[in-house]
């Protein structure tokens, strides 16, 4: 991929392939005793944006952290770009540095300049030049629209603009799926358009993406799937139109109704 | 007037109020003596009791400095030129100088290698505390031990050169395997280091007299040398140790982990005191009696164990503090451990450990005055021994004392004040 490459393609041609990205077969995860993920089965294909919504303490945060291996599960299988996800830490580092994730809590580090957060991981992981990195790294700064904060420190940015350099961060790896752990929820109201707007962008852009997220509005204008989980499971999945006027499930009419209703 | 209509519950402001300097009243010398000294009656009476007790130890302090006697050869001597006046001896400084730095068997013709090493350190160190230095002064500290010990203990120039040239073949052989295994690199780190050495002590054999300075066994080291040596080399070597050990107790490997945690609770729940006996006394029942392990080096071994024990539990504090989505973040990255902890969690975890770790090592540098107890001659078992017990100078506290005291403060306020300098430079969190 060269830097030059036209990112703005044209949002008719959006298409989810036939190929897939993830495949999640029959995957259980316990807590302890406690069984928080229960037979999950789903199938992203690329270029897929799917919201993953649902109460909290439904294990949507667990279900996605679970494809980078940031949780690990007891049973089932993952596969995420064809690598199976396994014990072996070869293959959890291959699929995390493929996989791009944002956080509530943005977690950039602190003692770093936003261009050195950019930066380690290509440098590191990815042992590109140092000189290379950084331009990557102002490219996606740019994108973001942050580029004149890349020599602060993420104490001095505001909470929407540490959102954006995270997901800066994440896509300097060049990630091919990117997970959003809920990445609006720590943030003042008018902070969310911001962020949401970085992320309509990559979704644009064919990102294969995963959101949890209680934006309802993103859900209807970005998802092409929205899935809702409760206790553990994937309750109801469908396309959003018809998730939001048309739900099945009387547990999902209670969530929306209350989550709409005001 | 305010120009807000209480009685009105719209508004809408039309006029700016312009800023306007605070009253005279709340400014000056007079502002500060009244809120700091004199804010209320219990204020006053401290205030008042405190200047009373600086006046005493000023009409206290002040004949005894000002009469110091700093040309003498004895305390009597001392006592007749003062003739009955308070005044203090400074002369023994002055007289036993030398030991007090060096201890009383140092040749006195080599004191030119323990003070070219001690400046010598200075140039070493800087390049360590202060990161905007060029890079390249590092090559120098890294030589900078052997060279030290090659000024102080003296010898063949062949044994530091041959000392450090086991570490450079280890280091080579673990480059060269890391890529493979980190186990087996370590092995071939080792098992290379000590070959080198082994044919390096066939070579010194021979070559005995090889650039040789006059060689200073290490009971002849003393004085404020043994406590600068004993500290600059404890403290060095425990905070790489005490990071591994920090690190292992987190570990997600059971051995590890119960190693570690063995090791820190044991070392932690001994007194100092007792493992320098074991170092000093019964460790000489263990070894074979042709091993001769130095003594320096025994006290070496065991005060590094202490304060690397200590300083592993500063920097799990510095761990725990910090939030998990670090680590995730880290890992989320693709980082493996070794990359996430050198370049994401440690560097945080050290700057929140650093007052912690400057604590145990102020405290590390002032306990190796406790190897006096071991019969060993450093500053305070000089002063205590050689110096207070001569016909001389017997009843020479105050001033004696107050120059050790002296000593220490100056090594132990520099580095805290360093300490705080390192806090505001790498404080990027802005809170």
């Amino acid at each position: 991929m060269t830097m030059t490459e036209d990112m703005h393609l044209d949002t008719s041609q959006m298409k989810v392939s036939d190929e897939v990205a993830i495949s999640i077969d029959n995957m259980n995860k316990w807590y302890g005793s406690f069984h928080v993920l229960r037979d999950i089965d789903l199938t992203v294909h690329r270029g897929e944006r799917i919201v993953i919504c649902g109460p909290s303490g439904s294990g949507k945060s667990t279900l996605i952290r679970c494809i980078n291996a940031l949780e690990e599960h007891q049973q089932g299988r993952i596969e995420v770009d064809g690598t199976v996800l396994s014990s072996d830490l070869k293959n959890i580092d291959k699929i995390r540095s493929e996989v791009g994730m944002c956080f509530q809590h943005f977690n950039l580090f602190p003692h770093l300049t936003i261009l050195e957060n950019c930066t380690l991981a290509p440098i590191w992981v990815r042992k590109t030049p140092k000189k290379e990195a950084e331009e990557t790294a102002m490219h996606f700064l740019r994108k973001v629209k942050i580029p004149e904060q890349a020599d602060k420190y993420p104490g001095q940015l505001s909470g929407g603009q540490q959102q954006r350099v995270a997901i800066a961060r994440s896509l300097c790896m060049r990630p091919r799926i990117m997970l959003f752990d809920e990445p609006t929820s720590a943030l003042d109201p008018e902070m969310i358009k911001e962020v949401l707007d970085t992320m309509i962008e990559l979704a644009e852009e064919g990102m294969t993406m995963l959101c949890v997220t209680h934006e309802m509005g993103f859900a209807r204008q970005v998802a092409n799937r929205v899935i809702f989980m409760d206790d553990g499971q994937i309750v109801e999945q469908n396309e959003p139109e018809a998730f939001f006027s048309n739900p099945q499930n009387e547990r999902t009419k209670l969530f929306l109704s209350q989550i709409l209703g005001h | 007037m305010s120009d807000t209509h209480a009685q009105t519950v719209a508004f809408v402001r039309d006029t700016e109020i312009p800023p306007s300097p605070p009253p005279a009243s709340e400014a000056g010398v007079i502002k500060w003596l009244r809120e700091n000294l004199f804010s209320s009656i219990s204020n006053s009476i401290l205030t008042i009791l405190g200047l009373i007790a600086v006046y005493y130890m000023v009409v206290g302090l002040g004949p005894w400095l000002a009469n110091s006697i700093w040309q003498s050869d004895s305390l009597a001597e001392c006592r007749e030129i003062l003739d009955g006046a308070t005044g203090a001896c400074f002369a023994v400084i002055r007289e036993r100088w030398n030991q007090l730095l060096f201890g009383f068997r140092y040749p006195s013709d080599e004191y030119w290698r323990p003070a070219l090493a001690f400046i010598l350190l200075f140039v070493a160190i800087l390049p360590v505390l202060f990161s905007n230095l060029p890079r390249k002064l590092l090559i120098g500290t890294a030589l900078y031990p052997f060279l030290a010990f090659w000024l102080i203990w003296g010898g063949s120039v062949l044994i530091p050169i041959v000392a450090l040239l086991g570490f450079i073949v280890g280091g080579v052989a673990y480059s060269m395997m890391s890529a493979r295994s980190f186990v087996g690199a370590v092995v071939a780190a080792i098992v290379a280091a000590a070959v080198t050495w082994w044919a390096g002590g066939l070579l010194l054999e021979i070559g005995s007299d090889f650039l040789a300075l006059r060689a200073v066994p290490s009971r002849d080291l003393g004085g404020f040398m043994l406590n600068m040596i004993l500290g600059t080399v404890c403290v060095s070597l425990s905070l790489p140790i005490g990071i591994v050990l920090a690190l292992g107790r987190q570990s997600n490997l059971p051995i590890v982990k119960v190693l570690c945690v063995i090791f820190i609770e044991f070392v932690r729940g001994v007194p100092l005191i007792t493992l320098l006996f074991v170092a000093s006394v019964i460790l000489a029942y263990f070894f074979p009696p042709e091993s001769n392990l130095d003594l320096v080096l025994r006290v070496i071994i065991m005060i590094t164990m202490f304060a690397s024990a200590y300083i592993a539990e500063v920097i799990r504090g510095g761990l725990a503090a910090l939030p998990r989505g670090q680590y995730e973040a880290a890992d989320s990255l693709g980082l493996d451990y070794a990359q996430s902890m050198r370049l994401i969690i440690l560097p945080q975890a050290l700057k929140i450990s650093i007052p912690g770790i400057v604590n145990v090592a102020v405290g590390l540098f002032k306990d190796t005055t406790l190897v006096a107890i071991i019969s060993m001659y450093d500053l305070v078992g000089l002063i205590r021994g050689p110096i207070l017990a001569s016909t001389d100078w017997n009843g020479v506290y105050w001033e004696l004392w107050s120059f050790a005291a002296l000593l220490f403060f100056v090594i132990c306020y520099g580095i805290s004040q360093y300490s705080q300098w390192l806090e505001r430079k790498l404080a990027t969190d802005h809170r």
